[in-house]
């Protein structure tokens, strides 16, 4: 799947946009991770990527095709979303909840074929303990590893993901963002996560996508050019030092610059609102 | 069931296990018609001419059949007393399968028609039809479509609250019983206005009870109803995806927003059918959903079937009890229900999880 964005911007009101001129061209395979700090757009980007929000100007073409023109049907069936946080009014079982993930592709019932796929992700996140008990019963990592699995049962081509692993122990966090690398390069399906932790995003993927205030594209390209002390310094504001291990970067962090230098350093940014 | 199943478990056992759960499910829906069927058959012995249990389903059979023996008895059971409780089954059914609809679709463990103010809609469009004589059309579907036409009113009202950022479950519900205030208000001003020939109908309209259904308005609302319901079920798996989430819902390829006001025109349309008939009972669809939820889970496909199952046992036990526990005088059914369906929602809103406002 190719997915093209150009010169994107979105703004929920007048007074707040959030995104100014995306220009973003995801076109290859592999896992691709978006980081940034709080507040710069990363949710916003990839809910204007699979149709959630319409962008306020620019284009997202999906293959070619604008994703405005998508049915949301016909989007469901290529691409897939786990998002930040989970729904539990009126919960199901987990296996019925992972059922739900079948749903762009399956009739009325669920079918023989579509029960092996459930079994077989449910197996591969750690999960088939819990396939009967009730979605509101299970605790917040639990939660994330359910929609994960629900996102895998839909079978996409490109499966976004926000802040997936944010609420699993280390552990986890590492064999989830593992299964995610595998299922990408097995070439079944690209996989575009937000990540709060830099070290695992240097790590596992193949590009990076940093963003930065106030919404804009900071670089874009693999970590081992993108993951710097500079950028570091200038997106997130944290002085740190950046090593080598397994042949990725590894941040080392160090101390918070000063509110007044990370005005200094920002003065020059394009479109940053002076007033706030 | 026990819901701990074991991590090493093969494909065939979950789908074994998952088939059991399934039935199960099946099994609490037979039990709760099976009851429901007795429990018609019980309500129809009662009435100072005795005729026995089967011999009540015999007669009704009979005259299913164009077999009419006993005249008089034929008379007391399909004229007399079967409406009643058909009346009864129809507005359960109804009206549970509409509560648990726009609870799922909306989210939102409050809602039910008459929480949402629906029901008083559909009733004033009813009491103007009775007490003016205006309605839209002409013929055996005009009460039902003024009811319906005035049931859309806070049906786009609470459409319009819940599309509103932070409108809380809460919020909602209090919108639908601001909506429901000036409806009755109005239908109060119309009761004024009334022939006092017609005061009475339009007072038990405002109560609920199954003692205004004739005979003659059980086919409209036995076929809008079951249309109604039909259209709910079929699109029980999508309210189920709805349920969860709205962006859920689009990213699994479902327009949330189109589905949920679909829903709810359906909701309307079932509400108008019943409460131009019964009046408002209310609860019946707050209640029952919750019930059914707690024995069967929310997966709509069952759902829908076992709140349906219960909201006809319901309706026919209050009815049941308004009959008898007064007798010779007779309680409203919407009375009744309303003693059980408050506490209910009380329990519910101290159970809401998120603040009121």
């Amino acid at each position: 799947m190719e997915i093209d964005i150009k010169d994107m911007g979105f703004q929920y009101n007048e007074e707040a946009p959030v995104l100014h001129h995306i220009d973003l061209d995801l076109n290859e395979k592999g896992l691709i991770c978006i980081i940034g700090p709080n507040g710069v757009g990363k949710s916003t980007l990839i809910k204007c990527i699979n149709k959630l929000h319409k962008p306020t100007s620019g284009t997202v073409l999906i293959d070619g095709k604008s994703v405005n023109d998508y049915k949301l049907k016909d989007l469901a069936k290529v691409m897939g979303y786990v998002p930040a946080s989970a729904n539990d009014t009126f919960s199901m079982t987990v296996l019925d909840t992972i059922l739900m993930g079948r749903h762009p592709h399956s009739k009325v019932k669920a079918t023989r074929e579509d029960l092996h796929i459930v079994y077989e992700v449910m197996k591969e996140l750690n999960i088939m303990h819990l396939a009967m008990r009730n979605f509101d019963e299970l605790s917040a990592g639990q939660h994330q590893k359910v929609a994960i699995a629900r996102g895998l049962a839909q079978e996409p081509e490109l499966l976004i993901l926000d802040e997936p692993t944010s609420n699993l122990d280390i552990r986890h966090q590492i064999k989830v963002t593992e299964l995610l690398y595998n299922l990408a390069h097995e070439g079944k399906m690209t996989v575009l996560m937000i990540s709060h932790d830099l070290n695992v995003a240097a790590r596992y993927a193949d590009k990076i996508i940093v963003m930065s205030t106030p919404g804009v594209i900071y670089d874009v390209g693999h970590p081992n050019d993108v993951i710097t002390e500079e950028m570091i310094r200038y997106v997130y504001g944290m002085n740190c030092e950046v090593v080598y291990s397994h042949d990725r970067p590894h941040i080392i962090l160090d101390t918070a610059i000063s509110d007044e230098e990370m005005i200094k350093l920002h003065k020059d940014e394009k479109y940053v609102d002076k007033d706030a | 069931m026990d819901t701990e199943i074991s991590a090493d478990i093969s494909e065939d056992e979950l789908v074994d296990t998952y088939g059991h759960y399934l039935l199960k499910k099946l099994g609490f829906i037979a039990i709760c018609v099976i009851v429901t069927v007795i429990v018609a058959g019980v309500a129809m012995t009662i009435g100072p001419y005795d005729i026995g249990f089967f011999e009540c389903y015999r007669i009704l059979f009979d005259h299913l059949m164009g077999n009419i023996g006993d005249v008089n008895k034929d008379w007391v059971i399909c004229e007399a007393r079967f409406p009643r409780i058909a009346a009864g089954i129809i507005a359960g059914v109804g009206l549970a399968c509409a509560g648990a609809v726009m609870q799922s679709t909306m989210k939102n463990p409050l809602a039910d028609p008459y929480t949402t103010g629906i029901s008083s809609g559909a009733s004033f469009g009813a009491t103007i039809a009775i007490v003016s004589g205006i309605t839209l059309i002409n013929g055996q579907f005009s009460l039902v479509l003024n009811a319906f036409i005035f049931s859309l009113i806070p049906t786009a009202v609470i459409v319009v609250v819940s599309a509103m950022k932070r409108a809380s479950p809460t919020t909602i519900i209090l919108a639908g019983i601001a909506v429901m205030y000036v409806f009755n208000a109005m239908t109060t001003v119309l009761m004024l206005m009334a022939d006092p020939n017609d005061m009475a109908d339009v007072y038990a309209w405002q109560v609920g009870s199954l003692g205004i259904t004739s005979k003659d308005d059980i086919p409209i609302m036995f076929v809008v109803t079951v249309i109604g319901v039909a259209i709910m079920w079929a699109l029980s798996g999508k309210i189920n995806v709805l349920a969860s989430g709205d962006e859920n819902a689009k990213t699994l390829g479902i327009d949330a927003d189109k589905l949920r006001i679909f829903c709810l025109i359906v909701v309307s349309l079932v509400a108008a059918a019943i409460v131009s008939f019964t009046g408002i009972i209310g609860f019946v669809g707050l209640v029952c959903p919750h019930v059914a939820r707690m024995f069967i889970g929310s997966d709509n496909k069952y759902l829908i079937p076992a709140s349906a199952a219960l909201g006809a046992l319901m309706l026919i036990v209050t009815d049941l009890i308004g009959k008898t526990i007064i007798a010779p005088a007779v309680l409203q059914v919407g009375v009744i229900t309303a003693f059980i369906g408050g506490p209910m929602l009380i329990y519910l809103l101290l159970k809401q999880k998120k603040e009121a406002w």
